[in-house]
């Protein structure tokens, strides 16, 4: 039978992609119709794809209009079509990708155990469950695996941790609060390889000696919220999770909770806080949730790229993904590619690879076609980095360097149209909006921030001293990342744009 | 929503059925909220007493989990509510624009309701479609790469 594919992913659905495969069905009653993962193109998306002799052939980016023309030009035999991109595996966005945690990205239908097990699913689970906990724990610490929700704390140092604190009871908790502007690689894996992330997580339980997770998802996601609770409920069918692990004596129960649209509770400690059923509210460390965690029990937080990046660790084994990378940096990062960019969406590629090769080369630049003026990487509380730095390579350290973070990966671009003070007042807006309330610097300090820049912005330049001042309270007296790194976009649109935060001023009388 | 006819004693007894299946979870309060505003399409005053009952909480805890987190409402919406992303990726590609075109052809602004009832404008920060931005949701439906005609086709069908 033939099958056509159209994504089901969040992004192509926001785009049509539901209406063109009912188009499709309609058009074509013989074929099958698979609702696979989106391959991460984002400017062709819907991407639709078919199945003929010499691969799978994509067009994109497909409304349900083009249908008609689809059809008329042979498209079901990978015929010639203005929207033909030939084998999506060799459009050289992806044909430049190293993808290990995006492995499957496109292929399969997210849902679909056996489509998982076919593309090598559960290899890694089936690995783990013949190690010993050292040996398990040995494996993580020896890849180099580090936190990708922004931290990179060296996640086998986390687990050993959790590992050799002693309680009956330990849990496994993924943060999957992914509330980062520019980012969406998080959702990306639930909506996509939902059982990737569950596999992760049951190796996670195993080395720990934790039989329950949650995955916190945060309530913007409703489409990876189906798909996650599709693919568990699936997962317990088959004896992936339950009472006996793939048969085995060891049991993992997991479960989604749903946030309700606090960005702070992607603070792992606020997070807990929120799963418990409290306002999310920072906890002050210590003690690590790795000792006393959810409910009081040692806890593994991890993002979901970290928990993604375990079965393909113990699958190929530490020492293949540990010769990926850049200094101590090691592996692939899935960096997100967002905002007024030309060929934006997912590029998982090892870490080393400069922001101009990223924003420029594979990003093409503005869609705007505007000349790019500012990046900012790492979401709201990243730096905003100008062309000038775009010799800056994809590595937590060299970011560190240059002040600034890589945190999730995301890369949102700017065109010379923004305006830099407003992105800096928003950045203490945000905070504003967002902050918990528990600490005093971040609580007031994102307000008065607003207020001192808008009287930059009505021509007070004397108010930047000020501002910097404010930044540096914020920086080393918040409790959390929030209030600590609001600062990051403020001073960094400060020093990199100083023109945006003197124009502004009223010329002074003659 | 269910909420239009009922007295609060009868919310009140709603909400211990709404909630009763939750007792069991560990940490039940986030999913009964959820649930408790599923069902009424708010969380109504009446429902924090017997959500605090159920929990061992005071009321003015329960209420501090209401007001905390955005999600929550404490009255009703309009029959749409349009979420639009205010965060950075979609202000690079015009959101303010978007969202003061929405604003002004609804006459009403952030977190307000049209007199008639029929639209609610809210922010929204970041629905991950940060590639093809600006978004929004149109209830539970996202929408992507909004235009002026596309949001004016959104609000017209809303009307």
């Amino acid at each position: 039978m033939m099958r056509i594919f159209v994504p089901r992913d969040a992004l192509a659905v926001s785009l049509g992609a539901d209406d063109v495969a009912a188009a499709l069905r309609a058009a074509c009653p013989d074929a099958a119709i698979v609702r696979n993962s989106s391959r991460g193109m984002a400017w062709l998306e819907p991407l639709v794809e078919v199945e003929t002799p010499y691969g799978r052939i994509g067009y994109g980016p497909i409304d349900a209009s083009d249908i008609p023309s689809l059809l008329a030009s042979g498209f079901v035999d990978g015929g010639a079509h203005p929207k033909r991109i030939g084998r999506p595996e060799d459009h050289p966005f992806l044909a430049r990708q190293t993808r290990i945690t995006f492995a499957r990205a496109g292929l399969t239908d997210p849902v679909s155990l056996a489509d998982y097990r076919a593309h090598g699913g559960l290899a890694g689970l089936t690995r783990a469950l013949g190690l010993s906990p050292a040996d398990l724990i040995d494996e993580v610490v020896k890849s180099g695996l580090r936190g990708r929700g922004g931290a990179g704390f060296p996640t086998g140092i986390k687990w050993r941790t959790v590992q050799q604190a002693p309680s009956a009871q330990k849990y496994i908790v993924c943060n999957a609060d992914e509330g980062d502007s520019g980012t969406f690689a998080d959702r990306m894996v639930m909506e996509g390889d939902p059982f990737l992330l569950i596999e992760g997580m049951i190796i996670a339980g195993l080395t720990v000696g934790a039989t329950r997770g949650y995955v916190y998802l945060r309530s913007e996601y409703p489409h990876a919220i189906t798909a996650m609770n599709q693919a568990i409920d699936v997962a317990l069918r088959e004896g992936v999770l339950g009472d006996s692990v793939l048969s085995s004596s060891h049991a993992f129960h997991l479960e989604v909770r749903v946030g309700a649209g606090a960005y702070v509770c992607g603070e792992e400690t606020s997070l807990l806080d929120s799963l418990e059923g409290k306002r999310g509210q920072v906890r002050a460390k210590p003690p690590l949730p790795a000792l006393s965690g959810l409910f009081g029990k040692p806890t593994v937080v991890n993002n979901v790229l970290s928990l993604a990046a375990i079965p393909d660790i113990f699958a190929g084994g530490a020492a293949a993904y540990q010769a990926l990378g850049m200094g101590r940096s090691r592996g692939t990062m899935p960096i997100q590619l967002a905002g007024n960019i030309k060929h934006g969406g997912l590029f998982e590629v090892p870490f080393g690879i400069t922001l101009g090769e990223l924003v420029m080369e594979i990003g093409g630049g503005t869609a705007s076609g505007r000349p790019v003026r500012a990046v900012q990487v790492g979401g709201p509380l990243g730096a905003y980095f100008p062309p000038a730095l775009f010799d800056t390579a994809f590595d937590y350290e060299a970011f560190a360097a240059r002040d600034g973070l890589i945190g999730h990966g995301g890369i949102v671009v700017f065109d010379d149209t923004v305006d830099m003070a407003r992105m800096a007042r928003f950045a203490m807006e945000f905070c504003a909006i967002e902050s918990c309330g528990k600490c005093t610097p971040c609580r007031i300090g994102s307000t008065r921030g607003v207020e001192v820049i808008d009287k930059i912005i009505a021509g007070d330049s004397k108010q930047l001293a000020l501002l910097e001042d404010l930044c540096d309270t914020m920086k080393f007296g918040s409790l959390c990342a929030l209030g600590g790194f609001t600062p990051y976009p403020v001073l960094s649109a400060i020093r990199h744009f100083p023109e945006d935060f003197s124009r502004h001023q009223p010329a002074l009388a003659a | 929503m269910e909420y239009a006819f009922l007295s609060p004693i009868e919310i009140a007894a709603r909400t211990a059925e709404i909630i009763a299946p939750y007792l069991a979870l560990e940490g039940p309060a986030m999913p009964m909220l959820h649930a408790v505003q599923a069902a009424f399409g708010f969380v109504p005053e009446a429902s924090v007493p017997v959500v605090a009952n159920a929990l061992n909480l005071s009321r003015a805890e329960v209420h501090g989990l209401v007001s905390f987190y955005h999600d929550f409402r404490h009255e009703p919406a309009g029959r749409t509510v349009l979420k639009l992303c205010r965060a950075e990726a979609c202000q690079a590609c015009g959101s303010d624009r978007i969202a003061a075109h929405a604003s002004a052809a609804l006459g009403i602004g952030w977190h307000e309701t049209t007199p008639d009832g029929a639209v609610t404008l809210e922010p929204v920060f970041c629905l991950g479609l940060c590639a093809a931005g600006p978004c929004g949701m149109v209830n539970e439906r996202t929408v992507a790469r909004i235009n002026i005609a596309r949001l004016d086709a959104i609000l017209e069908a809303a009307r």
